[in-house]
């Protein structure tokens, strides 16, 4: 009995031994490899990929698709110029010069306050409207550790109408000039040639032309972008409307995006005089089947305001 | 008391085993100038990753192009969406050595200049990049600070601008302070 309790110390004995050799070894063996930073940093990129999150950006070309607001705001500290021109209908014929004579425009101040914030003011032509909106970015579309599959914006924009009133049998306030647009923008950009968005849209308007038709009208707008080459890009916008005034068809444009360095030039058809979103949303009242489409340009000019350089 | 002794003779042979050192900094600073007479391009990256080995000189740099910023925000965006591709490749590395690491004295403070040989990855295409520079060691830790130049159109990456309005050649200059 005795024995064997002798052994049994004598054998732990040996096994402590043996372990508490491998423990001092352990760091001889790890120190004497040669430390190899190449392939650290090769595992390193492989687990950043899979760790990192990576935000799309780019999704389309500028802060407006056609005369629609895209899921693009202006950088932060970035003042954008932007001068919107419509010549006149296309289907007035060789005595307007097929629509070269006549001109609308509106002229915009958009600038970022964020990069989720951007506000903006605006004049134009049509109906010598004064317009002032906000869009704030609530998710950014991303790939990696936190995916979204989507990006989504909500704008708001008011409008003031400032041309001299018809003359009416009732009195009209000065609140009647006002009417407000919302919007939700969801858009997913799909690789690097093609982007699409949805915007629900509502349009409310103080006053309306008849007790029959609603304050609120409705619509969806849709927008997409095909890259043609590193510097075009194919845009169109359609918005359907659910509800609308009598005589006003669905606003409706396409045209090229073109990259000119620091800024985009924007050139296309559509059938919307107005440029303001309810003037175009829910005020066009040409159509594209009988040639009553305006060719349009957008140019914008950037400025740097506050540098956000670090 | 024969194990005391044999562990204390282990202690001592893993200790001084145990002498290559690795440097490391999540915070290092790379910017690059393209500027031009007719347009002022440049952009900072305060996010660089950087590891070096004492005794073998061995040094590794790694930036994620999105981190580098632009007064405008515009040229950013098309910095990588046009001309770095950043959403194909995320990355730029370097890889090479400190050829005359073995004059640099590690735990003396003072100023060392530096040669440095690799490979620059960049927009997926890899050129042997070398550069001088100058390694402040100061309280034990270094501070590595230099610049190369390296030509645009060698790592395939292709634009109207390039030669014009952007530099052809662009200064990259370095400065990471490691712990």
């Amino acid at each position: 009995m005795k024995n064997i309790t002798h052994n049994n110390i004598r054998v732990r004995n040996v096994v402590g031994a043996i372990l508490l050799a491998c423990f001092y070894f352990l760091p001889i063996v790890t120190s004497a490899q040669n430390v190899d930073l190449f392939k650290q940093q090769d595992e390193q990129d492989k687990k950043d990929a899979k760790e990192t999150t990576d935000i799309v950006t780019s999704t389309f070309k500028t802060t407006r698709i056609v005369n629609s607001q895209s899921i693009e705001n202006t950088g932060a500290g970035i003042l954008d110029v932007k001068i919107s021109h419509r010549f006149g209908l296309v289907n007035t014929g060789s005595y307007n010069f097929y629509g070269l004579d006549q001109a609308t425009m509106r002229l915009g101040l958009d600038y970022g306050i964020s990069n989720r914030l951007e506000v903006g003011i605006g004049r134009s032509t049509y109906n010598k409207e004064f317009d002032a909106f906000y869009k704030f970015r609530i998710l950014r579309q991303s790939t990696g550790r936190a995916a979204m599959p989507i990006s989504l914006s909500l704008s708001s924009d008011a409008v003031w109408r400032t041309i001299k009133d018809q003359p009416t049998v009732y009195a009209i306030n000065s609140s009647d000039h006002f009417n407000f647009t919302n919007q939700l923008i969801i858009a997913r950009k799909f690789g690097d040639y093609f982007s699409i968005q949805f915007v629900p849209t509502m349009v409310h308007y103080n006053i309306v032309p008849t007790k029959a038709t609603p304050n609120d009208l409705y619509s969806v707008g849709t927008g997409f972008r095909i890259r043609l080459s590193k510097r075009v890009n194919f845009t169109g916008e359609y918005y359907y409307q659910v509800t609308k005034f009598q005589g006003t068809y669905d606003a409706m444009s396409l045209g090229f995006d073109i990259e000119t360095g620091g800024h985009v030039f924007q050139f296309f058809f559509t059938n919307s005089t107005g440029i303001n979103e309810s003037s175009f949303i829910t005020q066009t009242n040409s159509q594209w089947s009988n040639g009553g489409i305006h060719l349009g340009f957008n140019i914008s000019r950037v400025f740097t305001v506050v540098k956000h350089n670090q | 008391m024969n194990k005391l002794i044999f562990s204390l003779l282990l202690t001592g042979v893993s200790f001084t085993l145990h002498a290559q050192k690795i440097y490391s900094t999540k915070t290092g600073q790379i910017r690059f100038n393209a500027s031009t007479a007719l347009e002022n391009v440049a952009a900072t990256n305060n996010q660089v990753d950087s590891k070096m080995v004492d005794k073998t000189g061995q040094i590794v740099f790694s930036a994620l192009i999105k981190s580098f910023r632009f007064d405008n925000q515009l040229m950013e965006d098309h910095f990588n969406e046009n001309y770095l591709e950043s959403s194909k490749i995320p990355k730029a590395e370097f890889k090479g050595f400190i050829t005359n690491a073995a004059t640099i004295n590690f735990s003396k403070d003072g100023k060392y200049p530096i040669n440095i040989d690799g490979s620059l990855s960049l927009h997926g295409v890899s050129q042997k990049v070398t550069a001088s520079g100058l390694m402040t060691i100061s309280g034990g830790k270094p501070t590595i600070t230099g610049s190369f130049k390296i030509k645009i159109k060698e790592y395939g990456i292709t634009g109207l601008y390039i030669g014009e309005k952007i530099a052809s050649e662009v200064e990259i200059t370095i400065n990471c302070a490691y712990d």
